[in-house]
């Protein structure tokens, strides 16, 4: 095997299975696993991703393992998808790993080195995922990273809770993997070759492509958070470790929209226009719903799960409008749209391992996750508030950050269809991009509520005096997200040439013109019809503000005096009359109430020790999950009648069997 | 990029630094006249922002850097914005740089160091200030954006000075879907330049205000920047609006300076009128209580993608 990336991918894979076999060797050994360990493994994600990016633009290597089970061999391939895909792995993955070499501590629940494995375990199984060229070394490697992460969500496993949200992950994982499962057997059209090519080569008929597209939509949707099945995120994501919340909203989620991208654009061809209806209005819906919800939590890792949620929802729905395009052939905008959503997945995994890396620290701290008894951290833990602000205004879609480039390019992508053949989806467009403007502004407020919440006013309570800042390890992990935020919102030209040769893979044509003007200013059609250059942005306001500064200063003065807070003249101040988080969701909660289940207790006028608890449920769980949940415990008991415990049932059984076959046989 | 580009923007910018303190001192003595009381001086707003620089800042004590380089990003946000709107000429080489979504951006950002600002000193005000301009901003910054987008629907560009250009060299025809915007914009900028119907300019009420009660912390040369910073906002929007519903009189490129020294006249006297149109409106309606404000921007966002929808139907 001569050095090529895809070998090079396969050498980092083995050399995370053996940094997890270490750990398992070794389970107590915290020094070994996190000076030694992680630290590499962040070595290795580096590397991964730089063998990523350098192999977006070489044409596609493939190779063929003898591994697996006799006379199938894994296929794997790394084409301009997955080396894309590898890219925001092994960038993502590479802070992760080095936030975990400072967080992973002895604990209750298992043992370092088990994690560390379990850990390195999930990573390689996602790269796997990500190389795989067969539907069956697709499916155990997918296997793998359900299983792999499950034992990462219930690392606390002695905490029923976290169990309970660990199994609910489980199920959803695998309702998905087998609807991926009979997608690939309907991908394979008849002719019993699993391997990606053929299913490539395959002309699929009739209502065929359709049930292959809705089973991958069913499939990768329940894995990326997609609506209905979304309710495992805001479950799984708060009982998690914190770096595993990280890897698994930033990394593992966009294996999925890996995943429905290599099945609808690459296998499928991407045929008919009404499937990028549905995904557009799927992901709208999703996007709507997981922010909306967002808004009113009360715990700060499940407000970012929803934020996923709503992340995923803008990328499902670019991808739905990419189908439209491609279904009418334009494929100039196809592939606008198409870089609007990877680069909207590459955003995502930065900025939402940030905050969740961020959050660990804050957890780390002050053993505290609910936003009612945070506040006031970014006088204890500057580095940490100052980095997540610089991940809550990339989320929040400010420009010149990096959330905003990839909304920007989708809106430009929205505003320039209405030349569409069909006049019933130009009707839907701008129906669309009201919806999902309206979801980018209410992302702002989920983000203001976030930060203000947890990093601004004063403490809540008395214990957060002491919280300490993060150390080194987690310190600069959170510097690399941070910049790398900065550096994508700031630098989009150079992340489109580099995302370039995956729409000409996924589109194909002539048509993916050159996207940039040229290295400073983003013009995705021309000139003069749209342009946006975040670097003279940023360095605009970066100089009105100093320049203001230094005039101010010099005409008048730089006189300050400290004074306790004014706050209208009132006297008495404490910190329980700023807004809890409760407080700060309450509009939402009033405009949007018919989305949410609420109970709320009201204290009565006699009440000795008023309480007041509001809380807003998911309808979801009542209308969908509850009786689906019933109906198998129902049909588990009708099964049920037929275990008698009696032998002689059994051979009557056995008997009626025999009979039935021989009556068949006949 | 041209030397006559260079100048126009930097003209149109010291203009709009210039100007928006006056028009907030217009409008304010329009709506005097009209409500019979004595008008403050028509500059009134300069000399306060000299007396706030003037001063000592005081800063509460456990105010954090946000809270003090929050007057300086905002009023660069602002600047930034009045660079791109054409209000003067459309031959800005700077606005290339950030188009009409960039400039919903530029206001998002201001909007969002606000809040965080007020939220940083940790009193009931801030926290409900921010709360409140934040509930008004997610529906006011959509519909701002169906807005921008109808007009470069008609113009095929999301560049504003392009959009502008478009607008004001077309024939004589009527858009009904700019008819639908127009509504939505004033009722936008009435909500974002903190007016009656949604909020009151000229109160401390604690029940009512919005943009008031997160800048109750700031002093002297902060409060001084915030004030300016508020006025070039409402002078942007105000821009925004007569740039597409009014864009007559506004510099082209080939025009040449003179043309320039013209546009500026036309400028004022168009500000003039739509200052007392915005006075007018604010006398004849009624402060709305807070959960009336989501219903009224709702509105506006409704009429907003109604527009673009007719905009569709028609041109399709």
């Amino acid at each position: 095997m001569t050095a090529t990336p895809l070998s090079f991918v396969i050498a980092a894979i083995v050399a995370w299975l053996v940094m997890g076999g270490v750990g398992l060797a070794r389970p107590h050994d915290l020094r070994l696993i996190g000076r030694v360990l992680f630290p590499a493994g962040a070595l290795v994600g580096l590397a991964i991703a730089v063998a990523g990016g350098y192999a977006i633009a070489l044409p596609s290597s493939a190779v063929v393992l003898p591994l697996g089970l006799p006379d199938l061999p894994f296929h794997l391939r790394l084409d301009a998808l997955s080396a894309f895909f590898l890219l925001l792995l092994g960038g993502a993955g590479a802070a992760i790993s080095l936030f975990s070499a400072g967080y992973f501590r002895s604990s209750e629940g298992t043992p370092p080195g088990v994690i560390c494995f379990q850990y390195h375990a999930f990573l390689a199984a996602m790269a796997l995922v990500l190389v795989a060229d067969d539907a069956y070394l697709f499916m155990v490697a997918w296997e793998s990273m359900a299983l792999a992460s499950f034992f990462l969500v219930t690392t606390e496993h002695r905490i029923p809770e976290i169990r309970r949200a660990g199994f609910l992950y489980l199920v959803i994982a695998h309702i998905g993997a087998i609807a991926i499962l009979l997608c690939f057997g309907v991908l394979q059209g008849g002719t019993g070759i699993y391997t990606f090519d053929s299913m490539r080569a395959v002309a699929l008929t009739g209502a065929w492509p359709t049930a292959a597209f809705f089973l991958a939509l069913g499939g990768f949707g329940a894995k990326a958070g997609v609506l209905p099945l979304h309710v495992w995120l805001p479950e799984a994501h708060p009982a998690a470790p914190s770096p595993v919340s990280a890897l698994m909203s930033g990394v593992m989620l966009k294996t999925a929209i890996y995943g429905l991208l290599r099945v609808v654009f690459d296998l499928l061809h991407a045929q008919l226009w009404w499937w990028g209806v549905v995904a557009l209005a799927l992901g709208l819906v999703t996007a709507l719903f997981g922010v909306i919800f967002a808004a009113v939590q009360t715990d700060m890792k499940r407000l970012l799960a929803y934020s996923s949620i709503e992340n995923i929802g803008i990328i499902v729905a670019g991808i739905g409008l990419a189908l439209l395009f491609k279904a009418y052939d334009k494929s100039l905008l196809a592939a606008i749209t198409l870089t609007a959503v990877l680069y909207h997945s590459l955003n995502h995994a930065f900025f939402k391992s940030l905050l969740f890396l961020a959050t660990g620290s804050v957890l780390h701290a002050t053993h505290e996750r609910s936003l009612g008894k945070l506040g006031g951290l970014i006088h204890r833990m500057p580095w940490v508030a100052w980095l997540a602000l610089v991940g809550t205004l990339a989320a929040a879609g400010i420009p010149p950050l990096n959330g905003f480039v990839s909304e920007w390019l989708l809106l430009q992508a929205f505003l320039f269809t209405p030349s569409l053949p069909q006049s019933f989806v130009n009707m839907l467009v701008p129906l669309a991009a009201a919806a999902l403007v309206l979801s980018a502004a209410l992302a702002a407020y989920v983000m203001v509520k976030f930060f203000g919440v947890v990093f601004l006013g004063r403490p809540r309570e008395a214990n957060l005096a002491y919280a300490k800042d993060a150390g080194p390890f987690e310190r600069s992990a959170l510097i690399y997200l941070g910049v790398g935020c900065v550096l994508l919102g700031v630098l989009p030209v150079n992340v489109i040439a580099l995302i370039e040769p995956v729409h000409r893979m996924l589109i194909g044509g002539a048509g993916s013109q050159p996207i940039a003007d040229n290295w400073l200013l983003l013009a995705p059609l021309s000139a003069d019809r749209s342009s946006y250059s975040p670097l003279i942005v940023f360095a605009v306001i970066v100089g009105v503000v100093l320049l203001t500064m230094r005039i101010v200063h010099r005409l008048y003065h730089g006189r300050v005096r400290f004074a306790p807070a004014w706050d209208c003249g009132f006297a008495l101040q404490t910190p329980r009359m700023q807004d809890t988080a409760e407080g700060f969701g309450q509009p939402i909660r009033q405009i949007f109430e018919p989305f949410f289940r609420i109970e709320r207790h009201l204290p009565s006028p006699f009440d000795s020790e008023p309480r007041y608890s509001v809380k807003a449920d998911d309808r979801f769980w009542r209308a969908l999950y509850l009786p689906v949940a019933r109906g198998a415990d129902w049909l588990a008991r009708l099964t049920g009648l037929l275990q008698q415990g009696r032998i002689s049932i059994y051979l009557t059984y056995s008997f009626l069997t025999l009979l039935a076959l021989l009556f068949f046989v006949r | 990029m041209t030397i006559a580009g260079i100048g126009s923007q930097l003209l149109q910018l010291a203009l709009a630094l210039l100007l928006a303190p006056l028009l907030v001192g217009w409008v304010n003595q329009c709506r005097a006249w009209l409500q019979n009381k004595r008008a403050p001086p028509l500059l009134l707003p300069y000399f306060t922002i000299r007396k706030l620089f003037v001063k000592d800042a005081v800063v509460a004590d456990n105010a954090s850097a946000i809270f003090r380089i929050t007057p300086y990003v905002v009023f660069g946000a602002m600047c930034c914005a009045a660079a791109i709107v054409p209000s003067l000429a459309t031959d800005l080489p700077f606005a290339s740089a950030a188009d009409a979504i960039a400039l919903v951006g530029l206001f998002a950002l201001a909007r969002v160091f606000i809040a965080l600002a007020a939220m940083d000193i940790g009193t009931a005000f801030g926290s409900l200030g921010a709360r409140r301009e934040m509930l008004v901003g997610f529906l006011a910054e959509p519909a701002l954006l169906m807005v921008l987008f109808t007009a470069s629907l008609i113009s095929g560009s999301t560049s504003l000075p392009s959009i502008v250009d478009t607008l004001a060299h077309r024939d004589l025809a009527i858009y009904p879907s700019l008819a639908f915007a127009g509504v939505a914009f004033t009722m936008v900028s009435l909500a974002e330049n903190a007016r009656i119907p949604v909020d009151n300019p000229a109160t401390h009420l604690e029940l009512t205000m919005i943009h008031e009660a997160m800048v109750l912390e700031y002093s002297a040369r902060h409060l001084a920047l915030i004030e300016w910073a508020a006025a070039l906002k409402l002078f942007n929007y105000s821009c925004i609006g007569l740039a597409l519903f009014f864009p007559y009189g506004i510099a082209a490129a080939e025009d040449g300076f003179v043309a320039l020294l013209g546009a500026a006249p036309v400028l004022v006297a168009k500000l003039a009128v739509g200052g007392f149109l915005l006075a007018t409106i604010e006398t004849l309606s009624a402060k709305m209580r807070i959960f009336r404000a989501p219903e009224f921007l709702g509105t506006a966002f409704l009429l907003a993608v109604l527009a673009m929808l007719v905009n569709q139907m028609l041109g399709s």
